[in-house]
Order: structure tokens, then C-alpha cells, then sequence
């Protein structure tokens, strides 16, 4: 071959595409699995991570499920009905105990839902009072980590990706939030936050949700959005420099759709393992509020608030407190496992 | 101390003295923004005797004049004005008189916390894998998991009314155990944690293998540099400790009828004594700043191979 000094000295019988014999040499050993799927594996070989995924299953769909066919309703007071005298026999029964009218019911032949936990001190069904009552902290605690997840990520995507005076201000604002403390500032806000709302919710759609439960919302926003922002700004920093980010911007792209496109599905799994921590604080946040008589507005229950009722009886009736009591350890205990397993099946690069 | 911890010492100063500034501005607009104001649950109260006590409470005048005075009383004084409902008390003498016992019990069961954390951590550590390491870690991730008041509450349970050994009131002597254990619980839980992990971390270290190579003692070994620098990252938690204990204390005293600022900050949030919940929050806010800024520079003089930037 002869040389030419100004050619790329390229052999071009190299590029000849491969024959079919050619391609049978190569063969692939099992198909090559994604990052997802790879976490999913990671994930599932971890057993605590997988049984604590299994019990939070188990309590939400039954939180969801038992009261649509539950016969008793959490707010009815079973000794209570029109046109007759409060009948006292319904406070507080021991598991699978019943009322008096109920046991006249049973001797006539009827069947009586039994009152699987008893009844409380106002005589309404404790079972499905547990039963809602970890609805309302799950939800919460979702909702809150989803308000949390919106507000941090808009911010702190803002702050990396901007850079200069834009991010030294919204740092210097997170660093300040950050050393408030913060259940001061949330019993503060909670407490005034209340009153102030009450108001100024009646008649409208939120009236029924409840001012206090609103009012840990705002909180929530206000307060807790912060190392949310932290950590995502530190993903999108170390993300920007990238060659793949610099590509797209030398190609014209917009910075909203760089943050959308390239960055944001960088830190996505750093994003969901945080959020997915947060969810027990928030319910952990929801049921100290709820004890202190800053929570959920009665008789909507939640695991807090059915705690605090039950410490005026608790010589007498201890399990109204321990059911509570077990259910919420059991949920924060199952979630803190599962977020941990979540952490080290799809972010081996960050520890504890 | 080089001129850049100096640096970082100053930057801190000032932020925590932003901070406490901050509290004591959003305590103040976030009360004064309360419909109706502080005498709403006064009964049958008439206009002029409303009018009167606004004035006797320095109502009256412009929202920033308020503003400024309180500010100036609060920072000069530590003058937060009168209690609304405990008549002819100043609120900080509520607040000094509670402080002595929650401090008392505060430092109690933050000490039981540090030195039962550091002991049965660094055992866990020692101890790796073994069963006595797992069942110790199966415990700890229980107690971070177990909210204040429900520890709080199922051991009045056990220990006053089933076993009858302790008293359920906490207001004296035998009858702060159940309270302080109750506090120390959480933290001793945490820090054992904390203190295992930064072993084992310190135990994998060249410099134990080189000390252990040279023939130091296994004791000397332990002590004197595998566990002096695990302690390390145990600073960093004092902050986020006292924070817990301010408020787990809200509820502890609230279970066991202790005395302390916590019960009377939970109160005057029940009969909104405005100066009291503000009082208390910008005293104990201050008190949780001041710690977090010691124990984030003891961490920097400490170890001055952290860089906190």
C-alpha cells in the first residue's frame, strides 16, 4: 500500500461489516441487565429489606382495605343512638367483649361483629380506630415526604445548576433553616398555625382534611425541604461537570432541560432513598404533634393521637396504649430497614 | 489553632448568632400574627378592659415598636415580660424555675446516654458478628425506632404499675429514674450505633495494625488510639442530642408529671400564654444553638484533618 502523507492512513478493508459465520463467534452469556434491575436483585437479596418491605405492604393495603367492609365506622360511638339513652356498657370493653344490647342480639340469634381490640373510652370500636388511624400517619407521613420531595428538588436543582450569587443566597438561607431548631420552630408553628387556619379553611374542601393536619403540612414545606435541597444541589454540582451535560449545552440545549433530562435521572435513586427516610420522621413528627395535642383534629384518629387518649385510662386499659404503640414502632422500625436496604441496593457509592 | 480554624470559628460564631436572631424574630411575628391575640380566651371581656390590658402590655403601639422593645428586653435583659396567665410571675422566672429540674434531668440522662453508648458500642464493635454484637444492634435500631412517648409510656407501665418498683410521679428523687431513662434511651441508642460503626472503621486504621506490630498492649491499643479516635464523630452528635432531650422532655414531662420547663412550655401552649411559649422557645432554641456550635468546633480543634467546608 502506498503511503499518503496527508491521509488518515486507515485501512478501509477493516470496516467491512461482519459475515454471519463471523457473528456467531460471539456470544453473549445472559443478557446484560440495567441499573434498575440491578438494584432490584441487590435489593432482594437483602432478606431484613424485603420482610420490612412485605410488612409495610401488608399495613397499608390494610389500612386502606379493612374499612371498606369493617361494619363499624371510626367516629360511632356504639352506645349511642337516637332515640334512646346513652348506654355505658360500650366504654371501654376488653377485646371481644360486647355491649349490652349486643349480647340481647346474640341470645335473639343475631350475629354481632365482635369489637376485635375492645372499644375505647368513648365506646367506639378500637380496631378500626387503629385501623384509620395508621391511615391518616402513612398518608401523612407520604404527603409530607412528597411536599418535602417537590420543594428540595426545585430548590436545590436550582441552586446547582445556577450557580454563583443565586446558590451562595439560597445556601446561605438553607444553612440558616438548617440550624433552627426544628421541632421548636414545628411545635411554634403548629401551635399557632392552627388557630390561624381554622379559620380561614371553613367552607372549603380543606375544612375536611383539618387544620392541623394542614398546619404540619406547611410546616413540613417550610421547614423540612432544606437537606432535601443540600443534597441534591451537592448531586447536580458534581453532576454538572460531566462531560455529557457540557455536550448538551454546546448543542444548545435549554438549562431546564438539561436539569430535566440529564441531571435530575442522575440522582434520581439518591433522591427516592432520601425520600423514602423521610417518611418515617414525618409520621414520627406527625405522632409526637398528635401526643402533644398539636396533631389531627378529633375524632379523627392517628397512632399519636390514640396514644395520648389512651394515657387517662392506662392502669385499667393498657393495651389501648401498647396496640398503638407497636403499630407505630412496627411502620418507622419497617421503613428505616427498608430505606436502609433501598440505599444499599441502588447507591453502593454512598454509606450510612 | 491555625488562622483557618480561627476563620471557621468566626463564620459559625456569626451564623449562630444569626440563627438565634431569626428564632427570636419569627417567635415574635409568628405570635403576634394569632387571630384574636393573646386575651381571646379571657371570658366576657369588655372593649375598655381589653383596651386596658393591651395597654398594660405594651400592645398598643406599632407592630415594629413592639418589635424593637421586645428585641432590645430579650437581648439586654433576658426580660420577656410578664406571664399572661400565671399573674405577677416574670416569665423568666417560670422559665429559670422549671430549668432547674429539666436541667438536672437533661444532664443526667445525656451523661447515662454518652458513657453507656460509648461502653456497649465499642463492646459491639470488639465483638463483631458475635451474637452478644447482634443482639446489642437488634436492641439500639429498636430504640431509634420507638418514639419518645411511647418508651416513655410503656415504662410507667411496667416498672409503676405492674411491677410497682418505681413511682410514677417523677417530681423527686426515686421517682426521676423512670423520667431520665426514659430521655437517655433514645440518645444511648443512637450513640451506641454511631460509636460501633466509627470502631470498626478506626480497627481496620494502618496505625492500629503498626501500633499492635510494634508490641503495644491490646489494652493500650484500645484505649489509647482505637478508642480515642472513634469518640471522634461522637462530638458531632452532642448537638442533635441536646436537641432531642429539650424535646423529648416536652413529653416525658409531660408522662411522669415532672416539674420542668417542658410540662410548663406544653401548658402554656394549651392556655396560650403567648410570652411563656416565646420565652421558652427563644431560651431553649439559644441553649440548642450554643451546643451545636460548641460541639462543631470542638469536632474541627479536635480533628483538625476535617474539613467542614
Amino acid at each position: 500500500m502506498d503511503m499518503k502523507k496527508l491521509s488518515m492512513q486507515v485501512d478501509l478493508d477493516s470496516f467491512i461489516p461482519a459475515t454471519d459465520e463471523e457473528k456467531e463467534y460471539i456470544v453473549t452469556m445472559r443478557p446484560s441487565s440495567t441499573f434498575f434491575q440491578d438494584g432490584v436483585k441487590r435489593f432482594m437479596k437483602n432478606k431484613v429489606a424485603v420482610v420490612s418491605l412485605i410488612i409495610i405492604v401488608i399495613i397499608t393495603l390494610s389500612s386502606i382495605l379493612i374499612p371498606m367492609f369493617w361494619p363499624y365506622s371510626y367516629d360511632q360511638m356504639l352506645g349511642v343512638q337516637t332515640g334512646r339513652p346513652v348506654d355505658p356498657s360500650f366504654k371501654n370493653l376488653e377485646p371481644f367483649e360486647y355491649g349490652r344490647s349486643e349480647i340481647a342480639a346474640m341470645e335473639a340469634g343475631e350475629k354481632v361483629f365482635p369489637h376485635v381490640f375492645g372499644t375505647d373510652a368513648s365506646g367506639r370500636d378500637y380496631f378500626i380506630r387503629v385501623v384509620y388511624g395508621t391511615r391518616i400517619s402513612l398518608a401523612v407521613g407520604f404527603f409530607a415526604s412528597i411536599i418535602v420531595l417537590i420543594i428540595g428538588l426545585l430548590i436545590g436543582s436550582i441552586a446547582g445548576y445556577a450557580g454563583g450569587a443565586v446558590d451562595l443566597i439560597i445556601m446561605r438561607i438553607v444553612d440558616i433553616i438548617y440550624s433552627l431548631p426544628d421541632m421548636l420552630m414545628v411545635i411554634l408553628l403548629a401551635s399557632v398555625l392552627k388557630q390561624t387556619l381554622a379559620g380561614a379553611l371553613d367552607g372549603t374542601i380543606l375544612e375536611h382534611i383539618g387544620s392541623n393536619i394542614i398546619s404540619l403540612f406547611v410546616v413540613f414545606a417550610l421547614l423540612y425541604w432544606v437537606s432535601m435541597a443540600r443534597l441534591i444541589r451537592g448531586q447536580i454540582l458534581s453532576l454538572r461537570e460531566q462531560e455529557y451535560v457540557m455536550a448538551a449545552e454546546a448543542t444548545g440545549a435549554r438549562p431546564g432541560w438539561v436539569i430535566r433530562k440529564h441531571l435530575l435521572p442522575n440522582c434520581i435513586s439518591v433522591i427516592i432513598i432520601s425520600t423514602a427516610l423521610q417518611i418515617p420522621n414525618a409520621i414520627f413528627t406527625e405522632s409526637y404533634l398528635s401526643f402533644l395535642g398539636l396533631g389531627v383534629n378529633a375524632p379523627m384518629p392517628s397512632l399519636g393521637s390514640l396514644a395520648s387518649d389512651a394515657l387517662n385510662g392506662l392502669a385499667s386499659h393498657t393495651f389501648l396504649l401498647i396496640i398503638p404503640a407497636i403499630v407505630i414502632s412496627l411502620i418507622v422500625l419497617s421503613l428505616n430497614l427498608m430505606g436502609d436496604g433501598l440505599r444499599d441496593a441502588f447507591d453502593p457509592k454512598l454509606d450510612t | 489553632m491555625d488562622s483557618k480554624t480561627a476563620l471557621y470559628i468566626v463564620k459559625r460564631l456569626i451564623l449562630a448568632v444569626f440563627t438565634v436572631w431569626v428564632v427570636i424574630t419569627i417567635t415574635f411575628f409568628v405570635m403576634r400574627a394569632v387571630p384574636g391575640g393573646p386575651f381571646l380566651s379571657e371570658k366576657a371581656i369588655s372593649p375598655a378592659a381589653q383596651a386596658q390590658l393591651e395597654a398594660k402590655y405594651g400592645m398598643d403601639k406599632p407592630l415594629m415598636t413592639q418589635y424593637f422593645t421586645y428585641l432590645k428586653d430579650v437581648v439586654t435583659r433576658m426580660d420577656f415580660g410578664p406571664s399572661l396567665k400565671q399573674r405577677g410571675r416574670q416569665v423568666i422566672e417560670i422559665i429559670s424555675d422549671g430549668m432547674r429540674t429539666s436541667a438536672k434531668l437533661g444532664v443526667i440522662a445525656a451523661v447515662a446516654a454518652l458513657i453507656s453508648g460509648v461502653v456497649l458500642g465499642a463492646f459491639a464493635a470488639l465483638r463483631r458478628n458475635k451474637l452478644i454484637d447482634r443482639i446489642i444492634m437488634v436492641i439500639t435500631t429498636a430504640f431509634v425506632s420507638m418514639p419518645s412517648f411511647i418508651v416513655g409510656t410503656l415504662l410507667l407501665v411496667l416498672f409503676a404499675m405492674v411491677l410497682h418498683w418505681l413511682p410514677a410521679n417523677g417530681s423527686t428523687g426515686r421517682g426521676l429514674i423512670l423520667p431520665i431513662v426514659t430521655l437517655a434511651l433514645y440518645p444511648m441508642a443512637y450513640i451506641t450505633r454511631l460509636t460501633r460503626s466509627s470502631m470498626l472503621d478506626v480497627l481496620g486504621q494502618d496505625y492500629i495494625r503498626t501500633a499492635r506490630a510494634k508490641g503495644v498492649s491490646k489494652r493500650a491499643v484500645l484505649f489509647k488510639h482505637a478508642l480515642k479516635n472513634a469518640l471522634i464523630p461522637v462530638i458531632t452528635y452532642f448537638g442533635p442530642m441536646l436537641a432531642y432531650i429539650v424535646t423529648g422532655s416536652l413529653v416525658v414531662e409531660q408522662i411522669f408529671a415532672v416539674p420542668g420547663i417542658g410540662r410548663q412550655f406544653v401548658s402554656s401552649i394549651t392556655n396560650r400564654d403567648y410570652p411563656m411559649i416565646m420565652g421558652t422557645t427563644i431560651i431553649l432554641a439559644t441553649l440548642i444553638v450554643i451546643m451545636n456550635l460548641v460541639s462543631d468546633i470542638l469536632y474541627k480543634i479536635v480533628d483538625p484533618r476535617i474539613n467542614l467546608e
